[in-house]
């Protein structure tokens, strides 16, 4: 006698211990096997784009902290590059230095919360993510030496940072730029040829090239499918085209090659950052710009390779001192263009490895 | 270094395509009539020397007089980029062409403008809110939601 079967639909909700965030999904199982799934964003909009049009240029730069809010910095940096360019502001070197410096740090400090959380969703329960959150406190007090934040740091501002290095973070950075290759050496012994790990990630969850390029797929997912594509050196902006790094690229397209870059990503950001202190002169930190930043009419987009991927700022000006438009392109929003493809026809259990490696925040798809 | 193509060569080279599609163009974009806006785009992405084959972000912005959305778009191969304009003028009953089938990126993009300022995109296999839940009332970016 055949047993008679029937797909269900399980609600996997906003409140979930493994879904990095408010992020709901309405799966439609048979069995374990996921056949549809629909995600179900908005649960923490925060209409974050209405009200940068109510603030100053410069108001809306702590609104930008709470995008992303594992990488602020990342966020500062996109935003005010756009004003600048909006505005025609030329920033002076050092302040160029010591963006570049932060937006490293930030890369690092996100790889390891994202290489953390991906082990806790293959089940190594918060082992590898306790140490990896032990070497993210050595950068959360760098952090919190410069600008006295640990999470939302609102450190750049429109022409330059905000305030000059305190002078005991060079040696500070010094002694872990000693140690963190080090640590990154022991992840990757550890980790890398782990069986269960294997199992998991190899082979699961593969996106195509085509594919990830016809879904707007940027950072490290695009990267593992085999596509070499990094802002920094495809269109390098600041000074990015000063320093000698490379482009980890992948070929599978699976979460274990996903996993693979963003430890080589961390290895490539030590290496900017050490050329970053060598070659930092001294000087101003800050451009002479108006307290009210009021740029002439026009309209810019800039983007940088955020540790997500693609992050854009569009902003439209009236010549008043607030923004008229800005729009926000939602890297992690973007990234889940393709989960369909990427997820159906796995188990629930292959559902949270990859969703994992793709590494979303949801204060950016929701914003 | 990525190249922003000029708007007036880029409309140039369409010029013979679509005759009467390019309302204006200049140094930064190239503004089309929403009613060609598929088979522009498609053009765009399909011909050798332009191949726009990534599509890095759709806006929607509200001037009062007219609605105007942005695409802006890249090519990974020639490394360079485009921005497209179109508008649609009223402030009700706002319709433009989806390219969710030439780029699937556009389809959480043109949710998020339909929930946010109103303009519904024909051909949308999904057209519903994405932020707000579905009984809400008023489209919130707009201008005169206050």
């Amino acid at each position: 006698m055949a047993i008679r079967t029937e797909p269900f639909v399980l609600n996997m909700g906003p409140v979930h211990p493994s879904t990095h965030g408010v992020f709901r999904m309405r799966l439609t199982l048979d069995g374990e096997v996921v056949v549809d799934i629909e995600p179900v964003v908005g649960y923490l909009h925060r209409g974050i784009e209405k009200l940068a049009e109510e603030r100053t240029y410069t108001g809306v730069i702590p609104l930008t902290d709470r995008l992303d809010y594992i990488s602020s910095m990342s966020n500062n940096l996109a935003y005010v590059l756009a004003v600048e360019k909006l505005a025609g502001i030329k920033v002076p070197e050092r302040a160029e230095y010591l963006r570049v410096i932060m937006a490293e740090l930030q890369r690092i400090g996100n790889h390891l919360i994202a290489t953390g959380s991906f082990f806790n969703d293959c089940g190594a329960y918060f082992t590898p993510f306790l140490h990896m959150y032990r070497e993210r406190e050595k950068i959360v007090d760098l952090f919190e030496m410069v600008c006295g934040q640990r999470l939302t740091y609102n450190y750049m501002r429109v022409g330059g940072v905000s305030q000059d290095i305190p002078e005991e973070f060079l040696p500070a950075l010094d002694r872990f730029l000693e140690q963190m290759p080090r640590s990154v050496d022991e992840f990757d012994w550890f980790l890398k040829d782990n069986e269960i790990l294997l199992t998991r990630s190899k082979g699961v969850g593969i996106l195509t090239n085509e594919k990830a390029i016809n879904c707007s797929i940027t950072g490290p997912v695009l990267r593992a499918s085999g596509v070499e594509w990094d802002l920094r050196k495809a269109d390098p902006y600041s000074i990015y085209d000063r320093f000698e790094f490379d482009i980890p690229t992948g070929s599978a397209g699976d979460c274990y090659d996903r996993y693979r870059i963003r430890i080589e990503e961390m290895r490539q950001s030590l290496r900017i950052i050490e050329q970053a202190v060598k070659q930092m002169p001294s000087g101003p930190v800050m451009a002479e710009v108006p307290h009210l930043v009021r740029p002439p009419v026009g309209e810019a987009y800039s983007h940088i390779e955020s540790p997500k991927g693609e992050l854009a700022f569009y902003l439209v000006s009236d010549n008043s001192i607030a923004p008229y438009r800005c729009h926000i392109r939602p890297t992690s929003l973007m990234n889940l263009s393709a989960i369909r493809e990427m997820v159906i026809g796995w188990k629930i259990a292959d559902l949270m490895v990859i969703f994992g490696s793709i590494d979303i925040c949801l204060g950016e798809v929701d914003r | 270094m990525t190249v922003a193509l000029s708007g007036k060569e880029v409309a140039a080279k369409l010029e013979q395509q679509f005759p009467a599609s390019i309302i204006e163009s200049n140094e930064d974009s190239l503004l089309v009539k929403s009613e060609s806006l598929f088979e522009l785009v498609s053009f765009l992405k399909t011909t050798p020397d332009l191949e726009f084959n990534f599509l890095s972000s759709i806006t929607g912005i509200d001037y009062f007089d007219y609605f105007e959305v942005v695409y802006h778009l890249t090519s990974m191969i020639h490394n360079h980029s485009l921005v497209v304009k179109t508008r649609c003028y009223g402030r009700e009953n706002l319709v433009v062409p989806s390219i969710v089938s030439l780029y699937q990126g556009a389809n959480s993009q043109e949710r998020e403008i339909y929930d946010l300022m109103g303009i519904s995109f024909e051909g949308h296999p999904n057209m519903k809110r994405i932020f707000l839940w579905d009984g809400f009332q008023g489209h919130p970016l707009r201008k005169d939601y206050l």
